[in-house]
């Protein structure tokens, strides 16, 4: 090693010493002010009750307000995203129609999560199932997986995407249940937007949230329950 | 050997061959590279189906490199001196087509720049991470399995190896099958009959591909089949035949037989347009029924016969792929049964496929790379199967 | 004596001829940075790296290593992004030293605009 190294490394020892004695204070403080510093943990599980009585026919509120909230495009081709869709229901047999929100159902039990090769796909310990777009190859496994086609490939390059919503090329995307938001203590944008409030959003594992009380009070369905993934996600009236 | 035009200028057509099989790979990398550049809007593929020809190709190429190796099993595993003689050739076509499918299936993935995310972040309960493992460790294990056969000091291992390669191969070709088996909710998947299926299937297609390419072997050098090689391979590529037909016909059967899978077998077998067609025409009249009758019929079966019937089973086993895999994600996802859906993200509706060029010049570019792999082996080392004169029908 | 002398002044040159052809960023508002900027040259991608997974998978958002805070600080004040120029504060950097950002194919490279900050925070 030369003595100019030598010297270097001095100069960079001493002068990041004094630079973290001069910034600790500051360092503190900053942490204070700023975002959540624990991790979220298993005592919560995030869901929603969806009351399908209430959810007009034609209305598409949740849908734009997760589009504009996500930075999705909108477009319906069949290879663009769509977090969420409105799907019209028509019962064979009875001939009664209706409509719901049909999203990523944020199951206790994953496929998508078992599937993936890398573990890109994963469950957060409150429940939330999301994609870490670090580790996703595209192989779009979780896609023939998922029980709900929940989930979408983005097929084009990305620009001027959502600072809070990272999203590329080459990877799989679906429904976060805003997790940006939830984090800051906000609900989901689509809870937020629908006009008749037939989005409940809360905590499953809070006897006393309002989604708890009202699950024990009203008769409410998982979609696919067959499947035993134990959604997050319920349904009013189906 | 008379000296003719072609073995004066033989070695003209073998960089001739080289050339093609380059050029078709060229072609698949710059496939490959405007996939990168625009992303997988440029392929016919979109959210309902996710999985299209590259899929196909590369499915069938690792399919095959696992029953290609039936042929060293016979010999190594069972004893058979005719098969043996073909263990070698068998093991290259294994590794060359394994290529070739890993290939595809890599560089048809959407972020194909991270496949190392693949080997660092294993996710144990994914059949596709245990693939990664039963993929690399069939090279390995098939590697190794050449050289017990050709180094003279090896021999006596190439027994015991080829006992773990003939199951290895069994395990991954089970896990291919799983790799279906266990999408519990999709109509078209979902059965534990893939796994066994996939294994007849890959025998078929495996002695097939085999015997393609010994045919192009042998008129390259201008020997001809013995009738008594040729009548024994031919009889078994008919069982294998039979057995996946089998296999193909129970597992539509059975989808028959349950009420709640009885619309997507009216829709791969009767009424989905290309599905049916492909289904029925394709791999049940070219890629079986021909194929039989070339086979066994009184009369047929001669060496030029048993080569079509190679062939037309290997076009029938893309038009079963493109059926099992495009077809069985075309047929929409039941998600509320007893329903009539719709909406903007096409469900209750037949998702509409239309295969682009660049999917199957990556596919192409597959085969290039299974098919250079085999030219350039067979050129440097010794893989052409040599009968001693006394072997055939020596012992059956 | 000389030799030594010579040998020195040979050692030393290519580190202020990196000075010199160093790139010239534009630090964007740039102020007081979360850590020692010789520090953060040398350390920024495990630090990004860490606070990634963390966000991710553990919802802490604590923004003192979040690269949203670090374009927030350091996005040029004319094009509000930090990549795009030859001068820019991640861009011009890794230009120089022949490195592949990945970070912006999916994370937006720009501050956010002055409304949306006001309404998400």
């Amino acid at each position: 090693m030369s003595d100019t190294d030598v010297r270097r490394r001095q100069f960079l020892k001493t002068s990041v010493g004094a630079a973290a004695v001069a910034i600790a204070p500051g360092m503190l403080l900053f942490d204070m002010a700023h975002g959540k510093t624990e991790a979220v943990s298993s005592k919560v599980r995030w869901g929603m009750l969806i009351d399908t009585a209430n959810c007009a026919d034609g209305c598409n509120d949740c849908v734009q307000a997760c589009n504009k909230e996500n930075g999705l495009s909108g477009g319906l081709s069949p290879t663009d995203s769509q977090w969420i869709r409105k799907v019209e229901l028509n019962d064979m047999r009875s001939g009664r129609t209706l409509a719901l929100p049909m999203m990523c159902q944020h199951c206790a039990e994953p496929p998508c999560v078992d599937v993936c090769p890398t573990a890109a796909s994963f469950k957060r310990a409150d429940g939330i199932v999301l994609v870490d777009k670090h580790l996703c190859i595209g192989c779009r496994y979780c896609m023939m997986a998922c029980p709900y086609k929940a989930r979408s490939f983005v097929h084009e390059p990305l620009h001027d995407q959502k600072p809070d919503v990272p999203r590329g090329k080459g990877t799989v995307e679906s429904c976060t249940m805003c997790v940006h938001r939830v984090d800051k203590g906000q609900q989901p944008a689509c809870a937020e937007a629908c006009p008749n409030k037939s989005i409940l959003f809360g905590n499953l594992n809070d006897p006393d949230s309002e989604i708890s009380r009202k699950i024990r009070t009203v008769a409410s369905t998982q979609i696919r329950a067959d499947l035993g993934l134990n959604t997050g996600i319920r349904y009013q009236g189906i | 050997m008379p000296v003719n035009s072609f073995s004066r200028n033989e070695q003209y057509y073998f960089y001739g061959l080289v050339g093609i099989g380059s050029l078709l790979l060229a072609l698949g990398l710059f496939a490959v590279h405007a996939m990168e550049e625009h992303g997988h809007i440029i392929t016919g593929m979109n959210n309902q189906i996710v999985w299209g020809i590259p899929h196909v190709f590369a499915i069938f190429m690792i399919v095959s490199a696992s029953g290609v190796l039936n042929v060293a099993s016979i010999g190594s595993v069972f004893g058979k001196p005719m098969y043996k003689a073909r263990a070698p050739l068998a093991s290259l076509l294994s590794i060359a087509l394994l290529a070739g499918g890993l290939t595809v299936l890599m560089l048809d993935l959407g972020r194909p720049d991270r496949i190392i995310v693949a080997a660092t972040n294993f996710n144990f309960t994914s059949v596709f991470a245990w693939n990664v493992v039963l993929y690399s460790g069939m090279f390995a294990a098939v590697a190794i399995y050449i050289w017990t056969m050709m180094e003279q000091r090896m021999n006596p291992w190439s027994k015991p190896v080829g006992l773990f390669v003939f199951a290895w191969r069994f395990i991954l070709t089970t896990g291919t099958g799983l790799i279906f088996a266990f999408l519990t909710a999709r109509q078209a998947y979902g059965s534990a009959l893939l796994a066994p299926m996939f294994i007849v299937i890959s025998f078929t297609w495996g002695l097939a591909v085999f015997h393609v390419v010994q045919s192009a072997i042998y008129a390259w050098n201008g020997k001809t089949h013995t009738p008594e090689i040729v009548r024994r391979m031919k009889n078994l590529l008919g069982i294998f035949i039979l057995g996946s037909l089998y296999l193909v016909a129970t597992y539509h059967l059975t989808n028959l037989y349950f009420a709640h899978q009885s619309g997507f077998e009216r829709f791969i077998l009767k009424e989905g347009g290309i599905y049916p067609q492909l289904l029925w025409w394709g791999y049940g009249l070219f890629g079986n029924l021909i194929p039989l009758l070339l086979i066994f019929y009184p009369g047929m079966g001669k060496s030029r016969c048993a080569l079509l019937a190679s062939l037309l089973v290997i076009l029938g086993g893309f038009a079963l792929l493109y059926v099992f895999i495009i077809g069985g994600q075309a047929y929409p996802l039941n998600i509320f049964p007893g329903y009539e859906v719709s909406s903007s993200f096409g469900d209750g509706q037949i998702g509409l496929y239309s295969p682009s060029l660049p999917e199957f010049m990556l596919g192409m570019g597959g085969l290039a790379v299974a098919f250079l792999v085999i030219l350039v082996g067979i050129r440097a080392l010794n893989f052409v199967p040599h009968d001693k004169p006394h072997v055939a029908g020596a012992s059956d | 004596m000389k030799v030594l002398l010579l040998s020195f002044l040979l050692a030393i040159t290519p580190v202020w001829a990196a000075d010199v052809f160093a790139p010239k960023l534009d630090i964007g508002k740039g102020g007081q940075c979360v850590e020692e900027p010789q520090w953060m040259r040398k350390n920024h991608m495990k630090v990004l790296m860490h606070q990634r997974d963390e966000t991710v998978h553990q919802g802490i958002r604590d923004s003192k290593y979040s690269l949203k805070n670090c374009i927030e600080c350091h996005a040029s004040t004319k094009d509000n992004s930090v990549i795009g120029r030859a001068d820019s504060f991640c861009e011009g950097c890794h230009r120089f030293e022949a490195v592949k950002i990945d970070c912006f194919e999916c994370h937006s490279s720009k501050r956010r605009p002055a409304l949306v900050q006001g309404e998400s925070k």
